[in-house]
């Protein structure tokens, strides 16, 4: 079902987001013609009534009871074509097709983890098999965060107290940026993820992959993955400029100093503590923004950042 | 200085004292100009701060902590200190009282007392800054307001303070309006700017209370650790969006209203010309004040509140947007057969029918449930509520400034140099804001201090309409503050308006008026009364 955007909207590629256009369209081009007949009133009245010389008296009738009706009903018809055509796309974006297949969204400071049925996870990549329906039960680790593709005309906030339902389903295969819509801290503008939409068979091919906790890699290797999948990149430099946190480049064995004044030694238990309890010992000079990734993380996911994270010190 | 004759308002009595301790509306008024003015340029400023850490993708010029606390001032300013008590506090404090024939509002003392609440409430918001900011956007949105480490009790706590001020200066007109009003002047010979300023009053009273009783909620979680907003403590971070547009969608109204009020004036008096449907425009006033406490969930169709909510505030925001289409047409119907001149106060009241038709056209694409799932949070609203604030109100308030500004001061602005700026005003607005609409239909989220590439062309092209406008208000500044030592002396009447006060000397006499002031003429009888052209001064 394909129609034409308005070149400014984004390629359109959910079921829902033609009938958006549509309307988008509609209103575009109806705001566009009161547009032109307030300007072209304006534009007339002033050339043509202009003030030459002294004002005088000019012209007395202040109403007219078939233009105001005019005005008035016109708008009114409109208004409510619009209305009734916008609450019917809200509820097919409210309403969850059956059989769609549910992905379980946890937005937190500032990235985002999908957990799909079979128990693969990933962060900050959405895949997600292309014509089928998806439903995405939703909830926020921390703040308020809102889940925006922009190429599916899907927005929802994502809450600490409650889940929040969306739906979509994807009509072409391709990359689609992800981004927080909800004001939500320092990084809010780096909470940026993607849908990944993928042909059914690759996307059980993922599956199988990301389920099976990097089988064929060396930890080093797989821990080099999560780096990126897990968004540690996200906060952590392998170049030595210090983000939000500190930079992995050569700091594995040496003594760092701690927020509290003392030295530790940067080893494997450290390491393992900061990913699952970070605010435990702070570095010094950060700020405690980094959440902790336990449940996120299984065990081997740990031992391989920690070998890949050690492995920096070599190169 | 020349400051009119010797016994005008500016010169008697003399003295700081006399001014710090007076209870004479037109001083008070422009002390709440200075003021607004002062906050105005404050935060014109920081939005050209960010407008250039935004004319590139990456970031570079401040940190993304800085940026945030950028545009939380910035909102908070223009909102809290600037815009609410802008038409209102400043421009209608000085003629409301001129415009009815009275000599002063009904309690003078209030007024005064509501001029220093709004300055400690302004010092005690910009006292925040001096403890690091606030990183919270000028919504304070929970549970992230309750949480982040910033000074949010402080700049809460002045716009609780602000408020009051808000709600007396309200109570004032109200009661002004009801009582002091000249013999003869009935309900429906009011010039329009008094029915908007009493529509706009009526929100004043009657929601300001509400979102001081968010605010200091939001305090009490902090300081004492009640859990009302965020489920950390058992909260609901839903019920305070709830209770924050309870109060800031009708203020949304307190700042259009007044705007509208002064436009209706403008057009008149410009066009010289009866004014078309006034009473259609009175009572729209009065309808969109009422219908305004009514909308408020139209800023939470994501939040995750019930499809039937959704429906309701839908449907109701498309009311309230009527009222406001039938004044437009009114306006342009009102030039019609007129005798126009386009001064530079007509000029803003030309931009602002112009900017904000496309402020209130854009309204009706967020108002639509399902288009506005797309639009909302993006720079679309952005585009949109400057549109309708700055396109709308904040043109109104420098037609109004230039308007008034003879009977004020007793002085002409130079019109040449208004025009340039009216015309530069106009241009660099468009440039900044429309390229924002586009922005954010394609996706662009708000308050990003980095952002894709894909955005970057046209975020430059915002920020050179930024520019543009910064300088415009540069001029603005020079020619306005020249004007004062060297603009030529004021007529009573230099527009040729028939409100009554243009009656007055300008500047008027301490007690405005020397006689008893009687209703003699409508205030937009341009078919009947023949006005006697004061555009030459006589010496």
């Amino acid at each position: 079902m394909d129609t034409v955007s308005f070149p400014w909207l984004p390629s359109a590629a959910s079921t829902t987001a033609a009938d958006v256009d549509a309307l988008f369209n509609f209103i575009l081009f109806a705001g566009l013609a009161f547009f032109l007949i307030v300007t072209a009133g304006v534009i007339a009245f002033v050339l043509r009534h202009r003030r030459r010389g002294k004002a005088g008296l000019t012209y007395g009738k202040d109403h007219s009871l078939a233009l105001e009706i005019t005005w008035t009903v016109i708008p009114v018809i409109l208004i409510v074509i619009v209305f009734v055509w916008g609450f019917k796309g809200y509820m097919r974006m409210n309403v969850v097709p059956h059989g769609a297949l549910e992905i379980k969204v946890t937005a937190q400071k500032w990235f985002w983890t999908f957990d799909h049925p079979d128990g693969a996870n990933a962060v900050n990549e959405l895949v997600v098999p292309v014509g089928k329906p998806v439903k995405l039960l939703m909830s926020s680790a921390d703040v308020i965060h809102s889940f925006f593709v922009p190429n599916f005309r899907v927005k929802m906030d994502v809450l600490p107290n409650r889940y929040t339902v969306t739906w979509f389903e994807a009509t072409a295969e391709g990359v689609y940026p992800l981004y927080c819509a909800e004001y939500c801290g320092k990084g809010h503008s780096e909470m940026l993820a993607a849908v990944r939409v993928v042909s059914d068979s690759s996307y059980q091919a993922w599956l199988n992959a990301n389920s099976v906790m990097g089988a064929g890699l060396t930890l080093e290797q797989y821990g080099a993955q999560l780096y990126t999948t897990k968004a540690c990149v996200t906060c952590h430099s392998l170049d030595g400029t210090a983000k939000d946190g500190p930079s992995f480049k050569g700091r594995f064995g040496t003594e760092i100093l701690l927020s509290d004044g003392s030295r530790l030694l940067m080893d494997e238990n450290y390491m393992r503590e900061s990913i699952l309890d970070p605010r435990a010992k702070m570095a010094n000079g950060f700020q405690p923004v980094m959440p902790t990734f336990q449940g996120i993380l299984k065990d081997r996911q740990i031992d391989a950042l920690i070998a890949y994270i050690k492995s920096l010190n070599q190169k | 200085m020349y400051t009119g004759p010797e016994n005008s308002y500016l010169k008697q009595p003399r003295g700081l004292k006399s001014w710090l301790l007076t209870l004479d509306h037109k001083r008070i008024g422009v002390m709440y100009l200075t003021a607004i003015m002062f906050f105005f340029l404050v935060g014109g400023l920081l939005a050209v701060l960010m407008r250039v850490e935004l004319s590139s993708p990456a970031r570079d010029v401040v940190s993304a902590e800085l940026y945030n606390r950028l545009f939380t001032l910035h909102g908070a300013i223009m909102i809290f200190m600037f815009i609410i008590p802008s038409i209102p506090a400043a421009i209608g404090n000085f003629v409301l009282p001129l415009m009815i024939g009275a000599k002063d509002v009904a309690f003078p003392r209030l007024n005064l007392a509501s001029w220093y609440i709004y300055v400690v409430g302004s010092l005690i918001a910009v006292a925040s800054i001096l403890q690091g900011g606030v990183d919270t956007g000028w919504t304070f949105y929970t549970p992230y307001s309750t949480s982040t480490n910033s000074a949010v009790i402080t700049l809460t706590f002045g716009a609780f303070v602000l408020g009051f001020s808000s709600i007396f200066t309200g109570l004032n007109f109200i009661v002004t309006i009801h009582k002091m009003r000249a013999p003869g002047m009935t309900w429906f010979k009011m010039p329009l700017m008094v029915w908007g300023l009493y529509a706009t009053a009526i929100i004043q009273v009657l929601a300001t209370p509400v979102l001081g009783i968010t605010l200091v909620l939001l305090i009490f979680e902090r300081l004492f650790g009640i859990g009302i907003f965020d489920p950390a403590m058992g909260g609901d971070p839903v019920l305070y969006q709830h209770f924050f547009w309870f109060y800031s969608h009708p203020a949304v109204y307190i700042m259009i209203l007044p705007g509208m009020a002064i436009i209706s004036e403008l057009i008149a008096t410009f066009s010289h010309k009866r004014i078309f449907g006034y009473k259609a425009i009175a009572f729209s006033s009065l309808g969109i004040a009422l219908v305004s406490f009514l909308v408020w969930g139209h800023h939470m169709f994501t939040s995750g509140q019930s499809e039937l909510a959704a429906m309701i505030f839908s449907f109701l925001t498309f009311l309230v947007g009527i009222p406001s289409g039938i004044k437009i047409f009114n306006w342009v119907a009102t030039m019609y057969r007129g005798s126009i001149s386009l001064k530079t106060p007509m000029l803003y009241a030309i931009a602002f029918l112009l900017l904000f038709t496309i402020g209130g056209l854009t309204g009706i694409f967020l108002g639509t449930l399902a288009v506005d799932v797309h639009l909302h949070d993006t720079y679309f609203i952005v585009a949109h509520f400057h549109y309708v604030m700055m396109g709308g109100t904040v043109m109104a308030l420098l037609g109004g400034i230039h308007y008034w500004w003879p009977k004020m001061w007793g002085k002409m602005y130079n019109e040449t140099w208004g025009r340039i700026t009216a015309v530069l005003v106009f241009v660099g607005f468009n440039v900044a804001f429309f390229t924002q609409f586009i922005m954010g239909s394609q996706g662009m989220p708000r308050r990003y201090y980095s952002y894709p590439d894909q955005f970057a062309f046209l975020h430059e092209v915002s920020s050179v309409g930024a520019y543009i406008l910064g300088f415009g208000f540069l001029i603005m500044v020079i020619y306005l503050i020249h004007s004062l030592y060297r603009g030529k002396p004021a007529a009573r009447n230099p527009w040729g308006a028939l409100t009554m006060e243009w009656e007055a000397a300008s500047p008027p006499t301490t007690h405005n008026f020397d006689k008893d002031m009687k209703l003699e003429h409508g205030p937009y009888d341009f078919d009947r009364v023949e006005v006697e052209d004061e555009e030459m001064v006589k010496a």
